[in-house]
């Protein structure tokens, strides 16, 4: 039976490309923004386009917020992407003032523009896996960005990352050390080709199992 | 280091694939979600489809195209032609498109690009600008024409690409009106104009005809290059091009190797 993987219906993410790639890996794609289904769900996937304070005032008007931290907080799998692992931190240079849902500890930051330097970042960058991170083998290939911010450091013994380079390093994606079905990627997995980097990294992910320890507990928005 | 992409552009009409030469003379080519399972395979970095079609009718059938070729493709899609609304856009989001163009709606109405990219984000708003070239002194000037490059939009090209950053674009798909459909190279003095009039990413499109012709718009600043023909003629194969654009320096994407982690 194909797992049923639920996706939560951001009113301005790449629904159907998440969807399509879910059902080529052999999953049941679900759309999804019930707040019950988001806490209880097996597999959920935050998709995400847009501006993070758009994201954030969705997600908190919608009462998402507290159960998807509730969720992030019990280990579920649980994949963000783009402005979807964006609003996992503190806070953007994006949108000044606007929490976000501080599960990582950190701030987004624009791309210094520069020569090299496009803004957005738009098409197929070379990652890295750092030590810890399993989500995809080989641990370097390419990935589709599309964004103009990024978050450039991570807490190190909570998360392991990924890297790539767009005039300076950048976090490409994390992973928790404890619970490595809480993936986050600033590129898309979902149109990153069938490589270890697309598909394959979407099938690993869908593969994981709730862990037995949880994430720390995560500070609730006011 | 971010690569520089090739993108085989799908012309669409009533469900085929069809490659205009100076946008006319259509000739089909093909089925789209084929032609585009195809390119991935073949290592294609995103897909652009146009929709060529004049009615309403068919318009609405090339939603069921985007969706068929969504189905198969896991590299982004653009998809242009005739979008007129966000609401036009958001059809086509919602049926598998990543990336929507917008051309002759953009400069009739600019605030459209605003609009949708306030909406969709930067990175999903792509402005296709036409240019014509037009020799009156030592060095060409640009002009913006529109409604499939039938009528003269009374607008400089390097103005309109600078404004359409500052709207909010995310990216712009410039096509030489004077070399499209010719096979002679890119007019490069068109793409290192508006390269110096805008710093938002450039798909070069209008008149490949060999690997080596991709490599130098790519050289002159293009930060994506777009072609039709060469590649549904299957004279060439993508990996010749990027073999091509890889031996004068650029980076591009290859076809995944296992190598040591780092």
């Amino acid at each position: 039976m194909s797992p049923t993987v639920h996706i939560l219906a951001s009113p301005t993410a790449n629904l159907a490309s998440v969807a399509a790639a879910v059902h080529r890996c052999g999953g049941e794609p679900m759309l999804t923004d019930s707040p019950r289904q988001v806490e209880t769900s097996t597999r959920l996937i935050f998709p995400g386009v847009g501006s993070f304070a758009t994201a954030m005032s969705w997600l908190n008007s919608s009462g998402l917020a507290v159960p998807l931290l509730d969720r992030l907080r019990s280990g579920a799998p649980t994949l963000a992407i783009c402005l979807g692992m964006q609003v996992l931190f503190d806070s953007s240079e994006e949108s000044p003032g606007v929490r976000g849902l501080s599960v990582i500890n950190g701030r987004v930051t624009r791309f210094e523009p520069s020569l090299a330097c496009r803004i957005p970042q738009l098409g197929w960058n070379r990652v890295a896996a750092q030590p810890g991170f399993s989500a995809a083998s080989p641990q370097t290939g390419f990935a589709y960005f599309a964004n103009s911010y990024c978050a450039n450091s991570v807490a190190a013994n909570d998360w392991a990352c990924a890297t790539s380079d767009h005039g300076g390093p950048f976090i490409a994606s994390v992973q928790h050390r404890r619970n490595p079905g809480i993936l986050a990627c600033q590129f898309h997995p979902e149109l990153s080709g069938p490589g270890p980097w697309g598909l394959g990294l979407l099938r690993n992910w869908m593969a994981t199992t709730p862990a037995l320890q949880t994430l720390q507990e995560p500070r609730r928005p006011c | 280091m971010l690569t520089t992409r090739v993108i085989p552009c799908l012309d669409v009409r009533d469900g085929r694939v069809v490659k205009g030469v100076n946008f006319s003379n259509l000739r089909d080519s093909g089925d789209p979600a084929s032609l585009a399972a195809f390119y991935e395979t073949e290592g294609a970095d995103e897909l652009v489809m146009l929709d060529v079609s004049a009615t309403a009718e068919s318009r609405r059938a090339a939603i069921a195209t985007v969706a068929a070729i969504r189905a198969v493709l896991s590299i982004p899609l653009t998809v242009g032609g005739g979008v007129r609304s966000l609401d036009d856009a958001a059809r086509l989001l919602a049926a598998g498109a990543d990336k929507v163009a917008v051309n002759t709606a953009a400069v009739d109405d600019p605030t459209l690009i605003d609009r949708l990219a306030d909406r969709f984000g930067s990175q999903c708003t792509v402005v296709a600008i036409d240019a014509l070239s037009i020799f009156t002194g030592p060095s060409p000037t640009f002009r913006v024409r529109t409604r499939s490059a039938s009528q003269d939009a009374a607008l400089d090209a390097c103005l309109w690409a600078a404004e359409t950053a500052r709207r909010g674009a995310g990216e712009i798909l410039l096509t030489s009106i004077n070399r499209d459909g010719t096979q002679v190279g890119y007019d490069l003095t068109l793409i290192r104009t508006i390269r110096a009039a805008a710093s938002i990413p450039i798909i070069a499109s209008g008149g490949a005809g060999s690997p080596a012709d991709l490599a130098k718009a790519a050289l002159a600043g293009a930060d994506a290059v777009l072609a039709a023909s060469i590649f549904h003629d299957g004279r060439y194969s993508i990996a010749a091009v990027k073999q091509a654009m890889a031996s004068s320096g650029i980076p591009v994407r290859t076809i995944e190797i296992p190598t040591s982690p780092c």
